[in-house]
């Protein structure tokens, strides 16, 4: 478990916006009657949206009123699960995976270059643009190591990469999510080693005459 | 080598259109009201033939899963819950699934609908698959739109799909704790029974299936059991997504028959082990909860992937997420840095498993670095069986596992540290930090 605690100092008040406040509803419409609960977590994400990336206070009890529940169940539900910030985070949040798929490809070096451009991890850069934090797991593995800079993940990268990648966002430039190195989404370097028969992506009546072809061939590779 | 031909994910790797159009002339959707028509049974038995099993890391029959399903309504509603938290360290296939060929997952649903009489289903995806949400969203919307799902749908069977996404958790992925969480609460995994088969979404019988394991019903389907079961060994048919990671040449994602060994998979798709199969310290077959395999040759060089061939060898097949480490590495960190996981991601509902993941996590960090007691090996492992088996959930055997899979085959690893550490000990001493509260 982690500790996860509300920040100490909270804005005033929150008010959810009536476009967020329309969304909402049509959230809450997706479940069952008197099962408006289930939409606790999408709604919570919105208004962390709403709020710039993190969670006050504030938010989590007009998210309870929105839903009809007591505010500790909604409490309970920001503080357990970790992507809901309890504090401010910066612009472009990092989320640096650092599980040992990671750690074995490099994540250590990568959490340096973090440390020099950004700073220590959960604290926010002066001018508000930055924050990191070492998260587990992201589901990227075999293009590690990566990060997750708000939605989008950066993968297979290097020192250098993360380097340019934190550079071009500070410069108001947009890099390019995905893997930073030559290689297409999770197919190995070089091109894949499967799904290379053409005749997989032909037309279906296309696909028809050639099968008998292939056929002979299989059995010839076998 | 698996044919091209029998490949089930034929967009893995996103080259071709993932929307509704590119799935079709992939084979998608095709013919999906005649299997629909051959009844719930006819379903259940040919998918039960097939002999699929679950993808999500039991292997649990889906076919049977699927017949726990009551057969009548007693006036509540069915629930088909799809878990797409793919969360498990080393695993990524769902993602690609979803981001690449998600009308796989849909029309898999369907059939999985109908085969136990639900109507609705929910699609709870893990909160940081954020592009991957909105894809899988779009590729819903169109099957809407093309009336493939939906009320009075042409396919005959009315279907509402939902996307709910989480907000990292990882324990949102095991079964019960993501209905607690799709029902608006903590993730924290109920006892069973009741099962969730009797019990489970909102109080009505409900079934959970791993993304994998849905996408390929269609084709099963389609193409039918004998060819799915003729692929692989029996009791482990089928093909298999495999994520090969870590100390690999060229890490990749590729879809292989079951059973293919170890060796050949890695030499073959992800260019061999660093510096070459020699040079292979240990592998994690089935992702960070499995026991390790160590090289040898009665151990990672036989090794077949597959059920049984991982149970073989003390291991499990799990999500099928190879973590594969070379001699370089430094294996008692690495499984350090799991145990820190799982001490991050403990639900904190079961004493042993609250107390137990940080209480070891700690004990791995000192003997990597040798500060620690010979006689705390053995401590450390009769504590991984004190939480093994003693939780509500599956979580405390798969943390405590790879810390028996590290202690079973690298104890002079640890012991070697610890002497060398003794020789010439620091002023750090072998004493734990101090922990400021019980719950960390």
């Amino acid at each position: 478990m982690s500790v996860r605690r509300l920040a100490e100092k909270q804005p005033p008040s929150f008010a959810f916006t009536l476009e967020n406040l329309a969304w909402a509803k049509g959230q809450i419409a997706k479940y069952p009657e008197g099962r408006q609960q289930s939409a606790v977590i999408a709604i919570l994400w919105r208004a962390q949206e709403q709020c710039g990336g993190w969670l006050p206070q504030k938010a989590i009890e007009a998210t309870a009123d929105l839903l009809g529940t007591p505010k500790i169940r909604v409490l309970e539900v920001a503080t357990f699960y970790t992507m809901f910030n309890l504090a401010p985070v910066g612009r472009f949040h990092v989320q640096l995976c650092g599980t040992t798929p990671c750690m074995l490809r490099g994540s250590e070096e990568l959490k340096k270059v973090c440390r020099r451009m950004i700073g220590e991890e959960t604290e926010v850069t002066a001018d508000g643009v930055f924050s990191w934090i070492e998260v587990e797991c992201l589901g990227a593995c075999v293009n590690a190591p990566m990060v997750q800079i708000n939605a989008d993940y950066y993968e297979d990268l290097t020192a250098e990469s993360l380097t340019r990648i934190i550079n071009d966002l500070s410069a108001g430039r947009t890099p390019k999510p995905g893997p930073q190195i030559d290689r297409i989404n999770s197919a190995p370097v070089g091109g894949p080693t499967t799904l290379t028969d053409p005749s997989l992506f032909a037309a279906p009546a296309e696909a028809e005459r050639s099968s008998a072809g292939d056929e002979a061939k299989d059995q010839g590779r076998n | 080598m698996l044919a091209d031909k029998d490949r089930i994910f034929k967009n893995l790797y996103g080259q071709h259109d993932w929307g509704l159009d590119g799935a079709r002339r992939r084979g998608a959707w095709d013919g999906t009201k005649a299997i629909l028509a051959k009844g719930r049974d006819a379903i259940i038995n040919e998918v039960k033939a097939s002999g699929q099993r679950g993808r999500g890391g039991a292997g649990f029959a889906t076919g049977l899963k699927w017949s726990f399903m009551p057969k009548q309504s007693d006036g509540r509603r069915h629930y088909l819950v799809i878990n797409a938290d793919e969360s498990e360290p080393g695993t990524c296939k769902d993602r690609e699934i979803m981001r690449h060929d998600p009308h796989l997952l849909i029309e898999g649903s369907l059939i999985a609908g109908c085969a136990m009489a639900a109507n609705t289903c929910y699609i709870y995806i893990r909160g940081e698959f954020i592009r991957e949400r909105g894809r899988l969203e779009a590729a819903v919307q169109q099957a809407y739109d093309a009336r493939l799902i939906g009320k009075n749908n042409i396919n005959g069977w009315d279907f509402d799909i939902i996307v709910h996404h989480g907000a990292g958790a990882y324990i949102c992925g095991a079964e019960t704790a993501l209905l607690e969480s799709l029902e608006g609460k903590k993730g924290l995994p109920r006892p069973k029974p009741p099962f969730p088969a009797n019990m489970g979404l909102y109080g009505c019988p409900t079934t959970v299936n791993n993304v994998e394991t849905i996408a390929q019903v269609p084709d099963i389907m389609r193409r039918g059991a004998a060819w799915f079961a003729s692929i692989g060994r029996p009791n482990n048919t089928g093909t298999k997504l495999f994520c090969l990671s870590g100390h690999v040449e060229r890490p990749c994602t590729v879809e292989e028959a079951m059973g293919i060994p170890l060796r050949e998979l890695i030499d073959r798709h992800a260019g061999g082990v660093r510096g070459g199969w020699d040079n292979l310290q240990a592998v994690i077959p089935g992702g960070s909860s499995m026991p390790m395999v160590p090289a040898g040759r009665n151990e990672a060089d036989t090794l077949l992937m597959d059920f049984d061939g991982c149970r073989e060898k003390k291991s499990a097949l799990g999500t099928a997420a190879v973590i594969v480490m070379d001699k370089s590495d430094d294996i008692v960190t690495a499984m350090a840095r799991i145990s820190y996981f799982y001490k991050h991601e403990s639900c904190g509902q079961c004493t042993p498993c609250r107390e137990g993941m940080g209480w070891m996590w700690r004990v791995l960090t000192r003997m990597a670095e040798g500060r620690a007691h010979k006689r705390e090996i053995d401590m450390l492992w009769e504590v991984t069986t004190q939480i093994e088996g003693h939780t509500i959930c599956a979580f405390g055997d798969g943390a405590a596992w790879p810390v028996q899979g590290l202690l079973r085959h690298f104890r002079p690893e640890i012991e070697r540290r610890i002497d060398r550490y003794t020789a010439n000990p620091d002023s750090a001493g072998v004493l734990d930090p101090p922990v400021p509260t019980a719950a960390e």
